[in-house]
C-alpha cells in the first residue's frame, strides 16, 4: 500500500520534469536500470581511452600529442564523474569494476574497432565524439540529479573533442592525395560503426518506452540517429570527403536525409563480443588493473601509517 | 586484509576565485585527504575551474533526509512577508 502511493509520487513528480536525488524514494526498477547506464556509459568512457593511447606515442607532432594526452585525460575524467555518479545509487566502484572485467557490465561497442591509422583520430573526435554529444546534450535534463550534472560537466568538455577531430580530419583532407585518401578510408571503416552507437532500430529496442517514461532517456535512438545524419553530410560535404552510403539522400519533403540500411548483425556480433577487440581490450583493462594493484596497496598502507603517526603524537 | 580495501570516498568543493564560495563539485576515492586533493585537481579542475579545494570524507557529512523534508522547509511556505514584494508602497516611492 505504501509502496504504491511512493510510485504515484514518484511517477508524477518524474513526469513534471523534477529531479530526483539519492537518497529520495525510487522503484527498485528504476534504480538498477539508471546502474546499469551510467556505469556502462562510465565504462565506455574508460574502455573508450585504448583505441586512442594507441596513437599517443606516433602523433604527428607535439602538438596533436599534447592534445591527444588532454582529450584521453578527458576521458578518464569522464570516467570518474560518471562512476561517482552511479555509487550515489549504492553500487561500489569496486563492484562496478568486476563487472566490467567479467563481461556483466556492457560498454560501447565502438571501441570494439580498431585504430588503423593517424585518421582514425580524426574520424573518432569528429563521428564518434559527435555521436556521443548528440546522445548526452539530452541527458542533461534528465530526471536523476548526479547523472545530469555529470552529463553537463562532460559535454562541456566533449565539445572540444569534437572540434579537435573536425581539425584533423580538415588538414589531412587539405593535404597530400595520400593524405586525403587515408581521411576517406578513416570515414568509410567509422560511418556505421558511429550511426550504431545510438542503439538498435526503435521497433526493436523493448526498454525505450519504459526509459523515456522515467526521463534517463529523452529521444528514441531512431531520432538521435536521424539528427546525427543530418548534421553530419554537411559536414563531410565541407571536407570534400563521401559518406560510404550509396543510399544517402535529401529527401525535399521532409527535411531529412534519407540513409542506408544499418548491419544489425555486425552490430549484435559485437555486442556479443565477437568483434574485431573485445578481447584485448577487456585485456588491456584488467592488466592494468591488476598491475596497479600494489599502488593502491601501498597508498593504503601508508594512509594508515600517517593516521597512526597522528594519533600518536596527539 | 586492510591493505585490500576500496579507497574511501570524499566529497569535493571548489572556489572557482577568489571572492566566491567553495561549491559542491562531485565526488572521488582517495587514499588520504593528501591525495584526495591531488585527485580533486585532476578530475575536477583541468581548465581553471579552480582557485581552492576542499575535501571531506562522505562519510563525515550529516545529510537532512528526505522524509523531513517537508517538515524543515514547510513552515516558510506561510510567510511570503518575508520577501520585499509582499508590501504595497506607492510607485512614488523612491530609494526604497
Amino acid at each position: 500500500m505504501e509502496n504504491i502511493n511512493l510510485l504515484e509520487r514518484f511517477d508524477a513528480y518524474v513526469a513534471a520534469n523534477k529531479k530526483i536525488e539519492p537518497k529520495d524514494w525510487m522503484p527498485d526498477a528504476y534504480r538498477k536500470t539508471l546502474i546499469r547506464q551510467i556505469s556502462q556509459h562510465a565504462h565506455s568512457e574508460i574502455v573508450g581511452m585504448l583505441p586512442e593511447g594507441n596513437w599517443i606515442t606516433r602523433a604527428p607532432s607535439l602538438k596533436r600529442k599534447a592534445i591527444l594526452l588532454a582529450k584521453v585525460q578527458d576521458e578518464a575524467g569522464h570516467g570518474l564523474y560518471l562512476y561517482s555518479a552511479a555509487e550515489t545509487l549504492g553500487i561500489d566502484r569496486d563492484e562496478l569494476i568486476q563487472q566490467l572485467h567479467d563481461g556483466r557490465a556492457k560498454y560501447s561497442s565502438i571501441f570494439n574497432y580498431p585504430t588503423l591509422t593517424w585518421a582514425d583520430m580524426g574520424a573518432i573526435g569528429w563521428l564518434v565524439d559527435g555521436a556521443a554529444i548528440m546522445n548526452q546534450v539530452p541527458l542533461c535534463k534528465c530526471s536523476y540529479g548526479p547523472y545530469a550534472r555529470a552529463m553537463v560537466r562532460v559535454c562541456k568538455e566533449e565539445s572540444f573533442h569534437q572540434r579537435q577531430g573536425y581539425e584533423i580530419m580538415m588538414t589531412l583532407a587539405n593535404g597530400t592525395p595520400e593524405q586525403k585518401q587515408m581521411a576517406q578510408d578513416s570515414l568509410n571503416r567509422w560511418w556505421w560503426p558511429a550511426l550504431m552507437m545510438f542503439g538498435p532500430a526503435d521497433d526493436n529496442s523493448p526498454n525505450s518506452e519504459r526509459s523515456m517514461r522515467w526521463k534517463i532517456k529523452l529521444f528514441s535512438n531512431d531520432e538521435l540517429r536521424q539528427r546525427m545524419v543530418d548534421m553530419t553530410v554537411p559536414q563531410a560535404e565541407m571536407l570534400g570527403l563521401t559518406i560510404p552510403d550509396p543510399d544517402l539522400k535529401y529527401k525535399e519533403e521532409t527535411g531529412h536525409y534519407d540513409f542506408g540500411e544499418i548491419q544489425w548483425e555486425e552490430f549484435y556480433n559485437v555486442i556479443k563480443g565477437n568483434g574485431p577487440c573485445n578481447k584485448q581490450r577487456i585485456a588491456t583493462r584488467k592488466k592494468a588493473y591488476d598491475d596497479g594493484a600494489w599502488v593502491r596497496e601501498a597508498a593504503n598502507a601508508h594512509a594508515e601509517k600517517k593516521a597512526k603517526r597522528k594519533t600518536k603524537a596527539a | 586484509m586492510s591493505s585490500k580495501k576500496d579507497w574511501p570516498l570524499w566529497e569535493v568543493f571548489i572556489r572557482s576565485r577568489q571572492g566566491m564560495s567553495h561549491k559542491h563539485a562531485g565526488s572521488l576515492h582517495a587514499a588520504d585527504a593528501e591525495m584526495a586533493i591531488t585527485n580533486a585537481r585532476d578530475v575536477y579542475t583541468r581548465r581553471q575551474e579552480g582557485a581552492s579545494i576542499w575535501v571531506v570524507p562522505s562519510d563525515q557529512i550529516t545529510a537532512s533526509t528526505p522524509e523531513d523534508k517537508e517538515m524543515m522547509f514547510d513552515p516558510a511556505n506561510d510567510k511570503i512577508y518575508r520577501h520585499p514584494t509582499f508590501y504595497n508602497l506607492p510607485d512614488e516611492l523612491e530609494h526604497m
